[in-house]
């Protein structure tokens, strides 16, 4: 083209010219920014980091260790608080326990006592029954003998009694 | 007369270079869009997969850089 | 150019030109803007990472956070894209990030000299990569280090043909890896320039323009650290491929 013949070519990027010059100044660069980086600014980042890190580790851990120790103390807690219900529990159990035993020998001994009368009336009923029976068969011997010898029938006294007591028997 | 012509020549096919840029543009827009398009089916996937995004992108750019570059060589270089 | 337009006289290129600061010719060691801005840069890298971390404190100042950050950011991204051992050359990485990173925020100084625009240094940044890599990958794994190209999950009638693909696009790869931040940096600002050439020319409505430039820088912003990023992350794939060339 003409034209960038007259003023110079025209795209810079395609000036030959320059070249070196570009080339020489961006390796210069790139050198000082690479001793820079290397020796002072990414070591020193690192270690700020590493700090960082280390830092946080030890608080996580010193966190955890807390948590621990809180864990700890909730568990104690928690076997004390068991412990006294386990205590009380067991002191309402033995006042229970004996609060029945005295109730059962009490009932025990109400039971003798009303069973030894029971039979004790038993016994006086039994006895007042056979005096009444051998009451009524005493005088329904003397009755049949005396009605017997009303109507002048010779019986004596023992077959009297046998025929009484079948008698009764067979009315009982 | 001549250089009238090949200057002439050289707009004309600077024009058309820059048709290529638009090829870019396809390319660019298909990369994005199927990246969104995968990252809405599966979110939580696509946080690891934005450096591809980006390499996709540079690749399918470059070409249209490179046609840029050609109508830029015939407009000032030729 | 434009220049038989009238009064529209838009000069895109010529903030690229490199400049000696004391006047006369340029030879290799004269003192030029391409100098001075790579100097700022380092200062600004120097700056955040020397100066910003200079507390060492438990709890980091903002300086030292951002510090802090961009190392985390760095080194985890090499752990992540080149494995665990590619850490040992996370210094170089690092400068490379810092150094790509600071020449393109400066560049964005209006009147500033991008030295990322230019691709005689991104073509030095991509190649040293590029080099160094290929002989640590002949250094580390001898011949073994050809299987890169030779894609053994392939059938065997298609291997030839893909390791010529891939022996292209393995020489391919500086040449865009240096382009890509040259054309990168070079479009934005380029772009930038005839806008605010627009502005001059449009008189009354000289506003438009300006707004437009506006949104553009703020896109500039994000290109310059994405392009960043994207030289850095590269240099990690290219790294990964030397460090681990099987397939």
């Amino acid at each position: 083209m003409a034209e960038s013949a007259a003023s110079g070519p025209g795209m810079p990027q395609l000036d030959v010219t320059t070249f070196s010059n570009q080339i020489f100044w961006l390796i210069v660069a790139l050198i000082v920014l690479y001793f820079i980086m290397s020796r002072v600014a990414l070591p020193r980042v690192a270690s700020v980091l590493a700090d960082r890190r280390g830092a946080i580790t030890a608080d996580i851990a010193a966190a955890e260790e807390y948590k621990q120790k809180a864990h700890e103390a909730e568990e104690a807690f928690k076997q004390a608080e068991a412990d006294a219900r386990a205590e009380a529990q067991r002191i309402v159990e033995a006042a229970k326990a004996e609060m029945q035993e005295s109730l059962n020998a009490q009932i025990a001994k109400a039971d003798a006592e009303i069973s030894a009368k029971s039979a004790e009336s038993e016994k006086r009923i039994r006895e007042i029954t056979a005096n009444a029976v051998s009451m009524v068969s005493d005088v329904s011997n003397d009755v049949t003998a005396d009605i017997l010898a009303v109507f002048d029938v010779k019986a004596d006294s023992k077959s009297v009694a046998s025929a009484v007591k079948d008698q009764l028997k067979g009315d009982a | 007369m001549e250089g009238d012509i090949v200057q002439m020549g050289a707009y004309i096919g600077a024009g058309l270079a820059c048709l290529g840029m638009g090829g870019a543009g396809i390319g660019v827009g298909h990369v994005a869009g199927n990246y969104l398009a995968g990252a809405l089916r599966n979110p939580s996937a696509a946080a690891g997969q934005t450096a591809f995004l980006f390499i996709g992108i540079a690749f399918a750019e470059a070409l249209g850089i490179f046609s840029f570059l050609v109508a830029l060589l015939l407009m000032f270089a030729v | 150019m434009a220049e038989e337009s009238g009064g529209l006289v838009i000069k895109p290129m010529d903030q690229f030109r490199v400049e000696a600061l004391f006047g006369g010719d340029i030879a290799w060691y004269t003192p030029t803007n391409v100098t001075l801005w790579m100097a700022l840069t380092v200062l600004a890298a120097t700056l955040l990472m020397v100066y910003g971390a200079r507390g060492r404190a438990l709890v980091p100042s903002r300086a030292q956070s951002a510090a802090e950050m961009t190392y985390g950011f760095i080194y985890k991204m090499i752990e992540d894209v080149a494995g665990h051992d590619a850490v040992r050359f996370f210094p170089y990485i690092f400068t490379l990030f810092m150094f790509v990173l600071f020449a393109n925020l400066l560049g964005l100084i209006p009147f500033a000299f991008t030295t990322t625009s230019h691709i005689a240094v991104t073509a030095v940044l991509a190649f040293t990569v590029f080099f160094a890599v290929t002989a640590l990958g002949f250094i580390l794994h001898g011949t073994t280090f050809l299987k890169l190209f030779w894609v053994s999950s392939a059938p065997l009638a298609l291997r030839p043909v893909l390791a010529l693909i891939e022996v292209i696009s393995y020489f391919v790869r500086p040449v865009s890896h240096s382009i890509r931040l040259a054309g990168a940096m070079m479009a934005g600002h380029a772009v930038a320039k005839v806008f605010a050439g627009f502005a001059a020319a449009l008189g009354a409505f000289f506003f438009l323009p300006i707004l437009a430039v506006t949104a553009l820088y703020a896109l500039e912003l994000l290109v310059a650290v994405i392009q960043a990023y994207v030289f850095t992350i590269l240099t990690c794939v290219y790294l990964k491929d030397a460090l681990h060339p099987a397939h």
